[in-house]
């Protein structure tokens, strides 16, 4: 880095490898899925590069910061980069939300003959009608229990006032929630430079972020095990298991980077009052992944 | 900061630096632009006559589908990165764009999205089949087994435009020479930053849907099954939501290179420089509620039919701004008629042209007639090919002699021009008429009475390709040889790319350019 203001990075391997690791990952996916036996190792050793390929990146990210490389302007473009890349995010959540509301809203009456369409209706699905949670298909319908696509035994909805404290979407919500705050007074902690409240606070919010994962495997095998919900109990399912389960794999992601964060800091001491974007950006995420679940929250099960 | 480029084969692997990934988008587009040339003429080959003659239907339908990804997602998309990348820092004084390592992620992801993409011709099934706008069922209940690898590129390659995107708007933000306010930017950087804003929007959607395919595909979800209460229409919807606005990424980044252009060759400021910013926004912001007028004819309620028709149609005035003040740049101006310059004009109309077949497509009554005939494709391919296609062949002709420094044989660019620009039309003008007279897109064979027209756009065809390839020759003489460029290249153009030498130093600015603009 000499002479001039403007920062360039030197060559670097990090970009080929990974492209060359997300490749192998999804190769590997897609030869698994279709059967092939060397789809699982292809996947792996994809998997294994790219993640080996990012942790190196981050390190090298977090000591060329250490070393003082990188100026207000870069660091400023770290920013801009996180925050577009939490609305891609946003968006690509979107879709599945605007799915559920397209298919209950729209779609289902349609089905059930609502619409100019009614006649065909009739012809196709004589017999079914929209409710939404969909447990009865127009499979089934149709062919009752012969039908290939079944709706589920139960649904998740809503229990009711007085069900409430015993609902775990409800304590899934708090424990969220909390999570928030408590990421959000970590922040307020490493600005003010209460090392010791940073690793409480984050500590916390990590281990919630844990409880709510656990909470939610638990659902999910009270779903497949008790209430004949599975992700093939017809749309309900689909958009049940995709969204929740997009979301659960958000939350793992953040619980992981959170996590390291707090390793960062608790072993490294990493973070300073005035420079801790490596752990800001994880709780933009983290805040983030709490504005999608209190979505989830309404649209899949208070009002599902 | 290291000076000048590596040695061998890892300066392009390991590179940083923008111009190097600039030349690697921009050749792998020109590859992918022939590869998808190469299947669009096994197309018309098939087409020359009524009859099968030289493909079976299947295999005809895996061209059109992969001639149509390879082209969208291999040839234009990546074109315009390409040119973002030589061009955006150049524009705003910047040394690089803000992520560089994440610049050769973006550019490297590509060359194996597209191996994976195009190995499924070899596949069992062979590759997919299903148009490129894989529609469920078929790209579903009805598809080869290759889809599955089909999605898992679309995934990828969707990770490296958001990617390319966010660092295009980090470097637009961030990086500007001090006094470059935004209505002082050029308008390629305008028009490159709203695109990125709508690859941001839109590419996390069309991952979305490819999504749910993978899961209806093998996990047994519902969303486009009536079965299990999901609806094949619901793929449509969040298709043409991705789809829509997809084609103004096409587009968006050709009206900033025209509009760098005109004003170079008609020795005119252009006209009405905030108005092009203003309905650029526009056009972006209504690109989001008009995607349903590619699903007039599935059967939408009435209120959607009108309001669908009624956003489309008012896409048509900021459009019209446009193609306004191009013309007025150009009004008395003293015009002279280099390469670029004549694949710009060719641009304003025919582009038009297509603007309009738009139009016609938009009013929902017509559109029944209109709908999957060769209509729409005569449509599309005018804002494409002399729209996207013509746009980024004139900036590669216009900045050549800054990327290389040496001047492009002016009298082959110029035979050139007129052989694409006869050969599309001889192409493409004909469909509007076998498409009104009833002939469905994407079919082998088809009934005699549109035997001419077909002749004819097989014709053109051919003549378009073989003017490409002289492209390519010209464009490989100029940077192997060739007269020198001197650093403003053109007479008195506009922008900070022409007060530094051609060749543009490998980092072109180390501390920030002063910055004056003239408008
Ligand atoms: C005045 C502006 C425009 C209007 C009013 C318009 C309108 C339409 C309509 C209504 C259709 C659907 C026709 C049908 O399937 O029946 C259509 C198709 C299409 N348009 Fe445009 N369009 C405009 C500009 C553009 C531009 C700028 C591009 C790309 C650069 C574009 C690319 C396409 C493509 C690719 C399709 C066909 C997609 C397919 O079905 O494969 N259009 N357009
Ligand atoms: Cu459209």
């Amino acid at each position: 880095m000499s002479g001039g203001t403007y920062y360039v990075p030197e060559q670097s391997r990090l970009p080929i490898w990974a492209s060359f690791g997300l490749f192998l990952t999804v190769f590997g996916a897609a030869n698994w899925i279709n059967g092939s036996s060397a789809g699982p190792w292809l996947f792996f050793a994809g998997g294994l590069t790219f993640a080996a390929v990012l942790w190196n990146w981050f390190s090298i990210v977090i000591s060329e910061n250490m070393a003082g490389l990188n100026s207000p302007q870069l660091k400023h473009s770290y920013v801009i980069g996180m925050g577009w890349f939490i609305f891609s995010e946003v968006m690509f959540f979107a879709a599945f939300f605007g799915a559920l509301f397209y298919i209950r809203t729209l779609a289902l009456p349609w089905l059930a003959g609502e619409g100019d369409g009614g006649a065909s209706s009739e012809l196709l699905w004589p017999g079914f009608e929209a409710q939404w949670p969909l447990m009865t298909t127009p499979d089934m319908a149709v062919n009752g229990e012969e039908a290939l696509r079944k709706g589920p035994e139960q649904s998740m909805s809503w229990p009711g006032f007085g069900a409430l404290l015993g609902w775990l979407p409800f304590w899934n919500t708090v424990i969220l929630l909390s999570s928030s705050v408590t990421v959000h007074f970590a922040h307020t902690a490493i600005k003010n430079n209460n090392r010791k409240q940073f690793n409480i606070m984050l500590g916390v919010t990590v281990l919630l972020g844990f409880i709510f994962l656990i909470l939610q495997a638990e659902e999910y095998i009270h779903a497949y095990q008790e209430l004949g919900l599975t992700l093939e109990s017809g749309i309900y399912g689909s958009t049940f298991f995709m969204l929740t389960g997009f979301h659960g794999a958000h939350v793992t992601m953040g619980t992981v980077m959170l996590l390291i964060m707090w390793l960062r800091s608790v072993l490294k001491g990493h973070f300073k009052p005035d420079d801790n974007f490596g752990f800001e950006a994880a709780s933009w995420y983290w805040h983030f992944v709490d504005v999608v679940w209190v979505g989830l929250f309404f649209a899949v099960y208070v009002f599902g | 900061m290291a000076h000048g480029p590596a040695k061998g084969i890892t300066r392009w692997l390991y590179t940083t630096n923008h111009k190097d990934i600039g030349s690697m988008y921009l050749w792998f587009s020109f590859a992918m632009f022939f590869l998808g040339g190469i299947f669009a003429l096994v197309i018309r080959a098939e087409l020359f006559q009524p009859g099968l003659q030289i493909v079976d239907p299947n295999f005809f339908n895996q061209m059109t589908t992969m001639h149509g990804l390879v082209m969208v997602f291999g040839a234009v998309m990546p074109a315009f990165v390409g040119l973002a990348n030589w061009m955006i820092p150049m524009q705003i004084g910047a040394p690089d764009m803000a992520l560089p390592r994440m610049n050769n992620w973006s550019f490297w992801i590509l060359p194996f999205a597209f191996a994976m993409l195009s190995s499924t011709l070899f596949m069992e099934g062979g590759a997919p089949n299903f148009g490129w706008t894989f529609y469920a069922p078929l790209s579903t209940t009805y598809a080869p087994p290759s889809v599955t690898f089909f999605i898992f590129a679309v995934h990828i390659m969707g990770a490296s435009s958001i990617m390319g995107a966010i660092n295009i708007i980090a470097t637009i933000v961030n990086m500007r020479a001090p006094g470059m306010t935004y209505m002082k930017m050029p308008l390629f950087v305008w028009t490159w930053l709203i695109t990125a804003f709508l690859l941001i929007a839109v590419m996390p959607v069309l991952a979305g849907v490819v999504t749910m395919m993978l899961m209806d595909i093998h996990f047994g979800t519902s969303f486009f099954d009536a079965a299990g209460g999901g609806d094949p229409v619901l793929f449509q919807h969040i298709f043409w939501f991705f789809g829509h606005p997809e084609v103004y990424i096409m587009i968006l980044p050709a009206f900033g290179i025209v509009s760098a252009i005109i004003p170079t060759f008609a020795r005119k400021p252009l006209f009405g420089y905030s108005s092009m910013v203003y309905a650029t926004a526009a056009i972006a912001f209504l690109s989001f509620v008009v995607w349903a007028h590619h699903m007039f004819t599935v059967g939408l309620p009435i209120a959607g039919e009108l309001f669908f028709m009624w956003a489309t149609m008012l896409i048509a005035v900021p459009t019209g701004v446009k193609v306004f003040n191009w013309v007025a740049t150009m009004f008395k101006g003293a015009m002279t008629f280099e390469t670029p310059m004549l694949f710009s004009i060719a641009f304003v109309i025919l582009f038009t042209i297509g603007g309009f077949s738009g139009l016609m497509l938009a009013i929902a009554p017509a559109d029944f007639q209109y709908h999957d005939t060769y209509f729409v494709v005569a449509h599309f391919h005018y804002v494409l090919v002399p729209g996207a296609i013509f746009s980024i062949t004139a900036g590669v002709y216009y900045w050549l002699p800054k990327w290389c420094g040496n001047m492009y044989n002016e009298t082959m660019g110029k035979v050139h021009f007129w052989l694409a620009f006869i050969g599309l039309n001889v192409t493409f003008f004909p469909m509007h008429f076998s498409g009104l007279a009833g002939m469905p897109r994407r079919i082998p064979d088809y009934n005699m009475m549109f035997a001419d027209w077909n002749m004819i756009s097989s014709v053109g065809a051919f003549l378009f390709g073989a003017a490409q390839v002289m492209f390519l020759y010209n464009v490989i003489a100029t940077i192997v040889g060739g007269k020198k460029a001197t650093a403003e290249v053109w007479e008195n153009p506009e922008g900070l790319e022409w007060t530094v030498p051609s060749p543009a130093p490998y980092h072109t600015f180390s501390e920030p350019p002063e910055f004056k603009s003239s408008h």
